[in-house]
């Protein structure tokens, strides 16, 4: 084999490689990926059918409820604009609570219920994730605006 | 007065760094001896000013002076003192402080070696250093001063972020912040080679113990980050692939590749442009990695609350320097070329395979890391990339590296083959996989297909890297520190891949409702929850449950964990109860109180889950050690005349005083 041909196996290899390991990438990326949804997108029915995603927005005031004795909880995620319900069977996170900013992994069942796998509040209670933040905005002008409610 | 002093002391280092940079690099340029000699000392003089500033504030913190807004944001009269010095690094401004003063002592140590390197180089390497000071300075004077006064004076201070009270927070950023910015020596060492265009290959040698040194405290780093999120956040993962987590691996990866590709240059004068491209990427992605926790741009439980002038900043600071240094690489990289061959079976490809396959590895993690934010500013949605992208993406590349290592490590340089390394390596594989079976079907039942695959190629390197060392001494040979540190880094590395192969098989995690007296069953665990109490601690209240765990019948441990509500801030807080162990850990925490007398619990067993940090901490001993075994050794002949040629005025200034 010349040097040049060996150089050029080289070279062949070397971009296969990183072309296989490319396609594998970005076949997991667009397999894994989770988009974001607020309740004011799911009630335009924006969500596909099974499909797993994040819902964000806030927890309703006064919407958390237990099954006494059980993991089992229920919670309405709001954007002050539309409302969907939650239901979450594992341990909340700590910065969980009503009136706070939360982020939820999970899909939707046949009745609209949210089933979440996930719950996220990270951080300090201060903090809220932008893209939650947004939603919230969003839902509070659209909320204040036509009944003219400065607030 | 005092706190103006320290503002004072941060602006004088400001102006030295200045001077560093302009003499460091204007003084080669124009060949003025006395601009050269000025270099090293403005380099002192701005470490100096930087810790009286870094003195100033902890004086600061310690007297509860809350007319400082940084104190006052950060810490309590009635934080214990331990965490008031440590609240120093608890948030942005301090953080930039801690790099800045990481930076300086990097700086000390480069003008500490710098006798061993040719003046002009040396002055050079610490000018580039300089302007990196420089930016950060001013990017901390700027836009977030940790001496800014509130005026008035806060009575009691806000509290040290609950999550941030605990030893670990002590040693984790500063030890991450040495390995973060001691790639900022090899990106120096690398700009001044090219800013000279040099044509041998000394700068490879000279730029080596620095480089494992930056990636060995990265590895302890990021493990002690890794083992403190275990235990702290009471989640029980040790790895989430959150961006900030990312950010350090990043430069880590790319800071392995380099250290393999180094070696192949500093020995056959091969790889030359791809090292130095390497050693640009491994600092460019520490300042990436610091723009992404500083600027807010992705959400991670480390950033902190974003200013936006700060971001765009970094950005600019960003561009400025990655792109000056590609630049400066694209006009010189031609220059560095190297004319020697090898075969397709030698140390060379299995190292060049290597550098490949762990490039495509950080790009993977590069990739899912920015793309939501990418896709955000392209209006394509908001979306979010998490393990089950992470997990399987970065195994393409990476498991084909790590079944490489140990027939690399015995490849002969330039020829084909392993040479008498062939039967002892093949030997060592069939052990492995004997062993390796036998551990994933039989003592961890229920395997995964990987996970076979895993024990071996773990096993495998292990056994390798012990081939060498077993050789020479039955041949009472000497072990040379570079040998002894590379067959302990590659141990490290086997047992961290154990480690990772049965904590992510055999992990049982169980989150479970119990009241007093129930019980739940993990494995062949018992976990019994027995109740618990109220307490009181010094800043906090809360409530201590107790978990006795039994092993058929026979008593193993007995957990307390917490809840805790801090006063100051009403944050609630899960610690987690861990019971630890070499061959296992197991881990009780209290979720809240679900009513009718029972508490929501998270029970986890996990295998092996320690091996994962010791891996670490061996493959940072491994490096090391061969950095200080390579000190003892002194210079290389060659090395020392060349240096005592490029140097035979400044050795000679000095040879009075020896």
């Amino acid at each position: 084999m010349t040097p040049r041909r060996r150089r050029l196996l080289w070279v062949l290899g070397i971009v296969a490689g990183v072309g296989i390991a490319g396609a594998l990438a970005l076949r997991a990326f667009q397999q894994n990926v989770m988009f974001y949804f607020d309740p004011s997108r799911i009630a335009a029915g924006e969500v596909k059918p099974g499909q797993r995603f994040r819902l964000g927005g806030m927890v309703e005031q006064g919407s958390v409820s237990r099954t006494p004795g059980s993991l089992e909880v229920r919670f309405v995620v709001t954007d002050f604009k539309h409302q969907v319900a939650v239901r979450y069977d594992n341990v909340l996170p700590d910065l969980f609570r009503e009136g706070a900013g939360v982020v939820a992994h999970g899909r939707l069942d046949a009745s609209g219920t949210f089933v979440a796998d996930e719950v996220l509040a990270k951080h300090d209670e201060k903090y809220m994730p932008p893209e939650v933040a947004r939603s919230l905005q969003a839902g509070k002008s659209a909320a204040a605006a036509p009944s003219g409610e400065a607030r | 007065m005092l706190v103006e002093l320290g503002h004072y002391a941060l602006i004088l280092a400001l102006l030295l760094a200045a001077a560093q940079a302009f003499f460091g690099l204007a003084g080669p340029a124009l060949q003025r001896e006395r601009w050269l000699a000025a270099v090293p000392s403005a380099a002192c003089g701005q470490f100096v000013f930087v810790a009286l500033a870094v003195g100033v504030l902890v004086h600061a913190f310690v007297t509860n002076d809350f007319s400082v807004r940084y104190v006052a944001e950060n810490s309590n009269s009635a934080l214990p003192l331990f965490y008031r010095v440590t609240a120093l690094w608890g948030a942005h401004e301090g953080s930039m402080l801690l790099w800045i003063l990481v930076l300086t002592l990097w700086t000390m140590a480069l003008v500490a070696r710098s006798r061993y390197l040719p003046p002009a180089f040396a002055a050079r390497a610490l000018g580039v250093l300089g302007v990196i000071s420089f930016c950060f300075l001013l990017f901390t004077l700027a836009t977030s001063n940790p001496f800014a006064r509130l005026i008035p004076a806060a009575p009691d201070g806000n509290d040290l972020n609950p999550l941030l009270q605990d030893p670990a927070f002590a040693v984790h950023p500063p030890i991450l912040y040495m390995g973060y910015v001691g790639f900022s020596v090899s990106f120096a060492l690398a700009c001044a080679a090219m800013i000279e265009g040099r044509r041998d290959q000394l700068w490879a040698h000279w730029m080596r113990p620095w480089t494992v040194m930056a990636w060995a405290f990265l590895a302890c780093g990021i493990a002690l980050g890794s083992w403190w999120a275990y235990y702290e956040l009471g989640w029980g993962g040790f790895w989430f692939w959150d961006p900030v987590e990312n950010a350090s691996f990043m430069p880590w990866l790319i800071g392995t590749a380099l250290i393999h590709s180094l070696a192949v240059t500093d020995k056959r004068g091969l790889f030359k442009s791809w090292t130095l491209l390497l050693a640009v990427t491994a600092f460019s992605l520490s300042l990436i990695g610091t723009f992404l926790v500083r600027s807010g741009v992705l959400v991670s439980v480390h950033s902190f609350a974003a200013d936006p002038s700060r971001g765009i900043f970094i950005l600019i600071l960003l561009v400025v320097m990655i792109g000056g240094a590609l630049g400066l690489y694209a006009w010189r990289a031609p220059l560095m070329k190297s004319a020697a061959g090898f075969d397709f079976i030698s140390r060379e490809s299995f190292l060049l395979f290597n550098n490949i396959l762990l490039t495509i590895a950080a790009a993977v993690v590069f990739g899912g890391t920015l793309a939501p934010m990418i896709a955000d500013t392209l209006g394509l949605g908001t979306l979010s990339v998490g393990p089950p992208y992470f997990n399987p993406s970065f195994l393409v590349p990476i498991l084909p590296m790590l079944s490489l290592v140990a027939l690399g490590m015995h490849a002969r340089w330039r020829r084909g083959g392993l040479g008498e390394a062939r039967r002892p390596v093949l030997l060592a594989l069939g052990a492995a996989l004997i062993m390796g079976l036998a551990l994933s079907l039989g003592v961890y039942a229920h395997p995964l297909t990987l996970t076979p695959i895993g024990a071996t190629v773990g096993l495998w390197i292990i056994l390798a890297a012990l081939i060498d060392p077993i050789q020479r001494l039955r041949r009472r040979q000497r072990l040379p520190a570079s040998v002894a540190g590379m067959s302990i880094a590659h141990i490290g590395l086997g047992v961290f891949v154990l480690g990772i192969t049965f904590v992510q098989s055999n992990t049982i995690e169980r989150d479970i409702a119990l009241k007093p007296g129930q019980s739940a069953q993990l494995g062949a665990y018992q976990f019994r929850y027995e109740g618990g109490q109220d307490i009181e601690g010094p800043n906090y209240e809360g409530f201590r449950g107790k978990v006795t765990i039994t092993r058929n019948g026979a008593p193993v441990s007995v957990l307390y964990p917490e809840k805790r509500r801090y006063l100051v801030q009403g944050t609630v807080q899960t610690t987690a109860a861990i019971a630890p162990g070499l061959n296992r850990d197991l881990l009780a925490a209290l979720g809240e109180d679900v009513g009718a007398g029972a508490w929501s619990l998270r029970l986890q067993y996990r295998p092996l889950i320690r091996c994962v940090w010791i891996g670490a901490l061996i493959m940072a001993i491994g490096g090391v050690t061969a950095v200080i075994g390579r000190r003892q050794r002194g210079l290389a002949p060659q090395d020392e005349r060349l240096a005592l040629n490029a140097g035979a005025a400044r050795l000679h200034g000095e040879g009075g005083a020896r």
